[in-house]
């Protein structure tokens, strides 16, 4: 029962932060009106360093695949890979040909397949090795020749940052960032750079890899990927928000109580022990994903969607961003300890390989920030972030004021919360209103009921990877979805003095697998006299009420109806 | 689960439905349009198998309309078909006697409130969209040109009729080769002087394709017939020689670019389903349809009737439009 083709679909729904960038503006075939044309990228030669890596295999290469099954890759589109295996080109296919039957979102097409193997190269080499770049640079000028890819390039570093001074010095040696002069016709091609975090580990770090970059590509060259500003429900906030005259009045403290922002991971850190001690959950998650969760929740809003004003919004309200006058009593923090986790008996993080005993990195952190504005003027926004927890689940709450005279009798409204909007980021994308209504019957008893909008009910039936998303963006050369320096380094000013307090002064509390994290982060809300949303049910503050409308997804429950495939996520029969 | 109500009203239908909606635990509430589909009982399965597909990307409430036996007395029969293959509702609906002239009451009842309509021709269009019964129902109205015996009458007809609103299925499977030859107009390229389409003697796609291309490019563009499948090859005349696009096997293009490898672009036919979901997609005016199906009209298409044998030399040539001629 799938369908067929959800290959060749337009651009997703929902796209609410861009305005068509056309390719060529003077491309007469392009109509702004003509929105059955999907905005597809030019010509151009992708150029990828650390195939071998997860993020590769997962995610980019699927993605890449994805977009030429919707037809959104220009003919002639060329993947170079650069890595330090003994590959050919053939070798390099196989793998890519491999990652795509498992993990693209789409159906798999032979034809389409074919399409996107021709411009398939690989160059084998380690990053200080000269003739290696020279190399590579011979095979995307050839690229250039053959298939028309118009000299433009994108460079994808998805590799650690310690490689990046080697590998952007070796681009500017062998002549690879150097767009070159203009053509006859007035065109200069591209050079676009893609970073993926860690954006640094401080503000120093963050500084000095910039730098880094900065030295060789011009700032408006530079993508920094944070894959949450993929994906359609954190580019719906602007919908939602911009788009309707119904939530705008009540955006602010007049009506808002507080904000929770949550991004809770069922999983430990798995194989990333490496990567991870030292690091933790503030740097990993809070100081990139979660710190622009609150921006696109706080920031004023933006004369247009365009980069710059997008961009500006976010910084403004980035800089208002104040810390907790006690770090103490404002931030918690915690270590998974052993326990069990979804049925399953797990390793605490000290005990995890590769990790110290006595480390003190967190696997857990909440922070409450206040935004210093008018519009936000003591309204907290609690954030919270850690590993092995209840559930997976990412979302932006706001939790309104109570009404401020409730005309019932107390006991009427015994089971009555605050009102709250939830924006659900993943999984189950949607929005969930939840307010009070009479419970049917002669009394008047008054519960918390849920009011739900889901993606997968509305719209389509799997929407684009949020890589998919970004890399045609990249490819494009549409920036507004991607934080500039100046966000990176708001982000860690804003960081930065809580990772000092907590190395100076405190250990991590243990709190047990498979929990809502340690004491003290409900100890921070309860000082304040609130409490965190359960990770329970997805959107639920208390157990489910019985629901407004049910999933079409749900498999039938009538017998002799036929089977159901769940639709939404992953799909399983290609 | 399947309820068959004969002899009935969309008062019962109503009901029914929600019976059955409470029976399934509250199914289907996030509708998000309703399609009405108006076919015959030999069209039906395959339309409303399409019409449940593309309903996976847009859920919707799905109304047959079928009329049957229009000397019989009139009477309505109902099938209703939840929780089954679709994630929506669909209800087909046959009408027998004088009833067949007046569906519109039976569907109007039933229509999902608060969210768009849209109404299929699967098979042979009405002269004016719009102003049939059915029609005059729906925001967006989608007939299919090529399922007529001579589709270029049809389209014809439908240029004569439009309203904002009315979409044509040629023009749908229109969009790959539209995406794929502004794509390669994309790249920095020398000027182009003149374009051409070959295809089968009947296909309307064809015919819109030339039509859009003339008119965007204000060039000449000619349309030959070719053995097919669809449409075989797309070409511009330029200064340093033809850029082609040839596709023979309906499945995978390849582009041929003067001093360039040849490169390969997966470019499939679509089914029912996909052009549908895309249809449903964007349900407002498509106002680039309606310019270009309103230059196809400046063209005699009694020209290319004349030259209804299979041939491959005749061509017929869309001018640009009056306004940007020399």
């Amino acid at each position: 029962m799938n369908m067929p083709n959800a290959g060749t679909r337009g651009p997703a729904p929902a796209n609410p932060g861009v305005i068509a960038a056309g390719v060529d503006p003077d491309n007469p075939l392009r109509d702004p009106r003509d929105r059955r044309i999907p905005r597809v990228a030019g010509p151009c030669v992708m150029v990828m360093f650390g195939v071998t890596g997860d993020l590769a295999r997962k995610k980019l290469m699927p993605a890449l695949y994805d977009l030429a099954n919707r037809g959104l890759l220009p003919p002639g589109f060329s993947l170079v890979g650069f890595a330090r295996r003994d590959w050919e080109d053939e070798d390099f296919a196989q793998i890519t040909y491999e990652s795509v039957k498992e993990y693209a979102r789409t159906p798999f097409r032979d034809t389409v397949w074919q399409q996107l193997q021709e411009g398939v190269r690989f160059v084998p080499g380690e990053f200080t090795d000269d003739a290696a770049f020279d190399q590579l640079a011979a095979t995307v000028r050839q690229l250039d020749a053959e298939r028309g890819t118009g000299g433009n390039y994108a460079f994808y570093l998805s590799i650690p940052p310690k490689f990046f001074p080697t590998v952007v010095q070796q681009l500017k040696r062998s002549g690879l960032s150097d767009p070159g002069p203009e053509d006859a016709d007035g065109h200069t091609p591209w050079r676009r750079v893609v970073i993926e975090k860690p954006f640094g580990r401080d503000l120093e770090t963050a500084k000095e890899l910039n730098d880094i970059v900065d030295a060789v590509f011009p700032a408006h060259s530079v993508f920094r990927i944070d894959h949450y500003l993929g994906k359609e429900t954190v580019q719906n906030i602007l919908a939602l928000r911009f788009a309707n005259t119904l939530y705008e009045p009540i955006w602010n403290r007049s009506y808002v109580d507080h904000v929770q922002i949550t991004m809770s991971e069922d999983i430990g850190i798995g194989g990333r022990a490496g990567y991870y001690d030292g690091i933790g959950a503030a740097r990993d998650v809070i100081q990139n994903h979660l710190l622009q969760l609150l921006a696109l929740t706080a920031m004023e809003e933006p004369v247009s969607f365009d980069a710059d004003s997008l961009r500006q919004e976010k910084e403004k309200v980035l800089s208002a961003v104040r810390l907790p006058a006690d770090l103490a009593l404002g931030t918690a923090r915690g270590q998974y300890a052993a326990g069990w986790q979804g049925g399953r008996q797990v390793a605490g993080y000290l005990e995890e390989e590769g990790i110290p005993a006595d480390s003190r990195t967190e696997t857990y952190a909440a922070v409450r920030l206040s935004v210093d504005t008018r519009r936000w003027a003591g309204v907290p926004f609690y954030l919270r972030t850690g590993k092995r927890l209840t559930r997976r689940m990412t979302e932006i709450a706001l939790i309104f004021q109570r009404a401020p005279h409730l005309p019932f009798a107390a006991t009427d409204t015994k089971e009555l919360g605050k009102n709250a909007l939830v924006i659900r980021v993943q999984p189950d994308e949607g929005v969930t209103v939840r307010f009070g209504s009479k419970v049917p019957g002669s009394a008047m008893e008054v519960r918390d009921v849920n009011m739900d909008f889901a993606y997968g009910e509305s719209f389509t039936e799997s929407s684009p990877e949020a890589y998919e998303r970004l890399i045609l963006d990249v490819l494009i050369g549409d920036p507004p979805l991607f934080p500039r320096q100046e966000e990176v380094e708001l982000s860690w000013r804003i960081l930065d003095p809580i990772e000092q307090f907590w190395a100076e002064n405190t250990k991590p509390d243990q709190y047990a697998s498979g929990g809502a994290g340690p004491a003290s982060a409900d100890a921070m809300m309860a000082r304040d006299g609130r409490a965190w949303r359960r990770l329970l049910s997805p959107g639920g503050t208390t157990p489910r009420t019985p629901r407004l409308r049910a999933r079409w997804q749900k498999p039938p429950i009538i017998s002799g109806a036929q089977g159901n495939q769940g639709l939404r996520g992953k799909r399983t029969g290609k | 689960m399947t309820i068959d109500l004969t002899d009935t009203t969309t008062g019962a239908i109503d009901q029914a439905l929600t019976e059955a909606r409470r029976r399934l635990g509250g199914m289907t509430l996030g509708m998000v349009l309703t399609l009405i589909i108006v076919t015959d009982e030999a069209a039906q399965y395959d339309a409303i198998r399409a019409a449940n597909q593309a309903a996976r990307e847009h859920p919707c409430r799905v109304l047959a309309v079928i009329t049957r036996k229009p000397k019989a007395d009139s009477r309505l029969d109902a099938e209703i078909r939840v929780g089954e293959a679709s994630p929506g509702e669909t209800i087909v609906l046959r009408m027998y006697g004088p009833l067949g002239q007046h569906a519109d009451s039976v569907v109007a009842p039933l229509l999902v409130p608060d969210v768009p309509v849209v109404t299929w021709w699967p098979d042979e269009a009405p002269e004016i969209p719009a102003k049939h019964p059915l029609g005059a129902l729906a925001q967006r109205r989608v007939t299919d040109s090529a399922a007529s015996e001579s589709p270029r009458e049809v389209l014809a007809a439908l240029a004569a009729g439009y309203q904002p609103g009315d979409t044509d299925f040629a023009w749908t499977r229109a969009t790959p080769w539209r995406s794929l030859l502004a794509a390669t107009l994309d790249q920095p390229h020398p000027a182009v002087t003149a374009g051409e389409l070959a295809a089968e003697q009947d296909n309307p796609t064809a015919d819109l394709i030339a039509a859009w291309l003339s008119l965007r490019l204000e060039v000449p563009a000619s349309r030959t017939v070719s053995g097919g499948p669809g449409i075989t090859e797309a070409e511009f005349t330029t200064m340093d020689g033809d850029i082609r696009i040839t596709r023979y096997d309906g499945r995978t293009a390849t582009l041929a670019w003067p001093g360039r490898t040849d490169r390969r672009v997966a470019l499939h036919r679509r089914d029912t389903a996909e052009l549908l979901a895309e249809e449903l997609r964007r349900l407002d005016p498509d106002e680039v349809y309606a310019e270009t199906l309103r230059h196809i009209d400046v063209s005699p298409p009694a020209e290319l009737a004349a030259a209804s044998e299979p041939a491959t030399d005749e061509q017929f040539v869309s001018e640009p439009a009056a306004e940007f001629g020399e």
